[in-house]
């Protein structure tokens, strides 16, 4: 025993010391903010980790640069939709204001996107190749040819010159904004993250839907309520499709939903569905007041951001915890031992 | 160099073939035998020189004998220590402390998300069928960092680039063996073609079942894995997870095909849902 032992001068009293005193045998349960240092954890008898040390690298983007850039780009490429309807419907402020949000969006997605990149100055290195077995690489083409679109479409609706060119840029950036909104949904699903990667089924839904909130919000914001009732309609849909997926992936992922609903990632969701929410409840019942329009409007924005912060910080929470990456994988193997004869191999998440 | 979807997942041991090399050598790996591992870090420490790998910080982590703690940037080898008293099992074999050691690497799988999701094609896949990133090339983007199912390849803070164990590239054209395996005394580390390095695992294996040595596993050997087998592989006497290992990862683009058709869906209906609220709006 390694107690009760004492070196003397007539050699070693008691015990001989012994090899019991085992280094890090009450440790791997929960999260931790960082890898270095002390470990002092709860024991779990359901689970074993390395001293409670994360399996999968945690990433290494950052806030708000990436999580802003999802939201920038899902406003951006749905409210280009918005603007080139509403200029098919003859609805100018509107389509204005979308074209001009749509261009100051994704510009300021593009500057968080460079900046969260290790050497920003290489960012030309992404138009190296072409892979669609990388969403970022799949983005890189689409926004290449999104955001040339977005700004002429803008440039021209407010300076009123080159309308042919314009009108072409519009119908561009419509038909490619949609794929610019829900394309992140992959990207961030196509990672070991447990939190994203279960939710491959539902992020790009729920991405292209936030967007639509936001868009639906600048739209409400800052066009007049004559030519906005369209605005409000998206407001409505979008806000609804938006909880319903953010409910779906908290449900349906079961323990490796849990960063959806507590810490960070779940203040932020909560807030999420309260703006969204809220601003839709105000889209559906502003009518004609400019004042609760506008309100619902910000609401509603604020509330597509929320819901990228959270989607992000529950990504990161997830990547953090051994338990999200262990415990489905090691009940996977248990299932299959289980069954009769595993020969089709399981389609779970990594 | 992208690969098709249908390299996604499944079977594909000549992945040096698959990624268009023609004439490849066989596919080079290490098989590490976690059993006669000593914890000497000679691996970490041969593969620090070789590859002038920065320091990367001298903590005390209270955690054994590693103050390493896992794989990253400036990590390429890393030994774990564990201290286990081990339960007494169903044969009766009495409670019993154990010292579990092992050198973990990057496992170069066959189908490998870093590789996959890389979008700059700075990571490539070499002539020996091994996974190394083109620091010349590599803009710091971080997808394959959050891609990797094991956690090896990570940022280097003040450099911005990923880094990760190149199966000693340099070394390995002009026919030298990688610096860990060379240095490691006991020959827990083993580097060959492998197919022969699998032959030879699986004989070890069974050799120390039939000298009751049960808890003996092999991990990551199967090409029929989720990563299609890795090209570096273990022989474990725990759980992977003791040892901080996945114990059943799957590399995630193999559900990438999937997560497109529900991006197609997702842009169909905003686009349509969009354009209809249009449809007999008020003004």
């Amino acid at each position: 025993m390694a107690t009760g032992s004492r070196v003397t001068a007539n050699g070693l009293q008691g015990a001989r010391p012994d090899r019991d005193a085992t280094v890090g045998v009450a440790v791997g349960t929960g999260p931790k903010k960082n890898r270095r240092g002390e470990q002092a954890m709860v024991p779990d008898a359901t689970f074993t980790s390395y001293y409670g040390l994360p399996v999968i690298n945690q990433p290494v983007w950052k806030a708000p640069d990436i999580p802003g850039y999802f939201f920038c780009g899902g406003l951006a490429g749905t409210a280009s939709v918005i603007a080139a309807v509403a200029d098919l419907t003859g609805r100018p402020a509107l389509a204005r204001a979308a074209k001009v949000g749509s261009a100051g969006a994704v510009l300021v997605g593009m500057v968080g996107l460079v900046h969260d990149l290790g050497r920003p100055a290489r960012a030309l290195n992404m138009l190296r190749v072409f892979k669609p077995t990388s969403p970022m690489s799949v983005g890189t083409w689409l926004l290449s040819a999104y955001t040339p679109a977005a700004v002429v479409a803008a440039a021209t609706a407010v300076t009123h010159r080159f309308r042919p060119l314009g009108a072409l840029a519009t119908g561009a950036a419509a038909l490619l904004g949609p794929a610019v909104a829900s394309y992140t949904g992959a990207l961030v699903a196509d990672t070991a993250v447990p939190a994203w990667h279960d939710a491959h089924r539902e992020m790009p839904y729920l991405f292209v839907a936030s967007g639509a909130v936001a868009a639906a919000g600048l739209a409400m914001f800052a066009a007049p309520t004559q030519e906005s009732a369209p605005a409000r309609r998206v407001a409505v849909v979008a806000a609804t499709a938006d909880i319903a997926c953010s409910r779906l992936i908290e449900q349906r992922l079961g323990m490796v939903g849990e960063p959806y609903a507590t810490g960070t990632g779940g203040k932020y969701m909560q807030a999420a569905r309260a703006l969204t929410g809220g601003g839709a409840l105000g889209a559906a019942l502003s009518g004609r007041s400019r004042a609760l329009s506008r309100t619902a409007g910000l609401a509603l924005v604020a509330g597509s951001f929320c819901t990228k912060m959270g989607v992000f910080e529950a990504g990161l929470t997830s990547a953090n915890d051994p338990r999200y990456t262990v415990q489905p994988q090691r009940e996977r193997l248990e299932q299959a031992e289980r069954a009769p004869e595993p020969s089709a191999p399981d389609r779970g998440a990594p | 160099m992208a690969r098709s979807t249908d390299h996604l997942s499944g079977d594909g041991n000549d992945v040096a073939t698959a990624s268009g090399y023609r004439d490849a050598p066989p596919r080079m790996g290490f098989f590490t035998d976690t059993s006669i591992c000593i914890g000497c870090k000679a691996c970490e420490v041969a593969c620090k020189e070789w590859n002038h790998v920065p320091e990367d910080g001298l903590l005390f982590t209270g955690m054994s004998y590693d103050n390493t703690q896992g794989l990253g940037a400036d990590t390429w080898r890393h030994v774990a220590f564990i201290e286990q008293n081990k339960q007494p099992d169903a044969e009766g074999t009495p409670n019993e402390f154990r010292w579990l050691m092992s050198s973990d690497v990057c496992k170069h799988c066959t189908h490998a998300a870093c590789l996959d999701v890389c979008p700059t094609g700075s990571l490539f896949r070499t002539e020996f069928g091994t996974v190394v990133v083109q620091e010349d090339v590599c803009n710091g983007c971080g997808y394959c960092i959050p891609a990797c199912p094991y956690g090896v390849i990570d940022q280097r803070k003040d450099d911005g680039r990923a880094w990760k164990c190149t199966l000693c590239y340099d070394r390995l054209t002009v026919g030298m063996e990688p610096a860990c395996a060379k240095a490691c005394p006991t020959n827990s580390i083993q580097f060959g073609p492998l197919d022969e390095l699998r032959t030879r695992a699986q004989r070890r294996v069974q050799d120390m079942q039939a000298h009751g040595i049960h808890d003996a596993r092999l991990y990551g050997h199967d090409p029929d894995d989720g990563v299609g087998g890795d090209g570096a592989f273990f022989l474990l006497l725990a759980a992977p997870e003791v040892y901080g290992l996945p114990p059943n990862p799957v590399v995630t683009t193999r559900d990438l095909p999937a997560m497109w058709k529900h991006v197609a869906v997702a842009t169909g209906a905003a686009l349509v849902t969009l354009a209809a609220a249009f449809v007999g709006a008020r003004r």
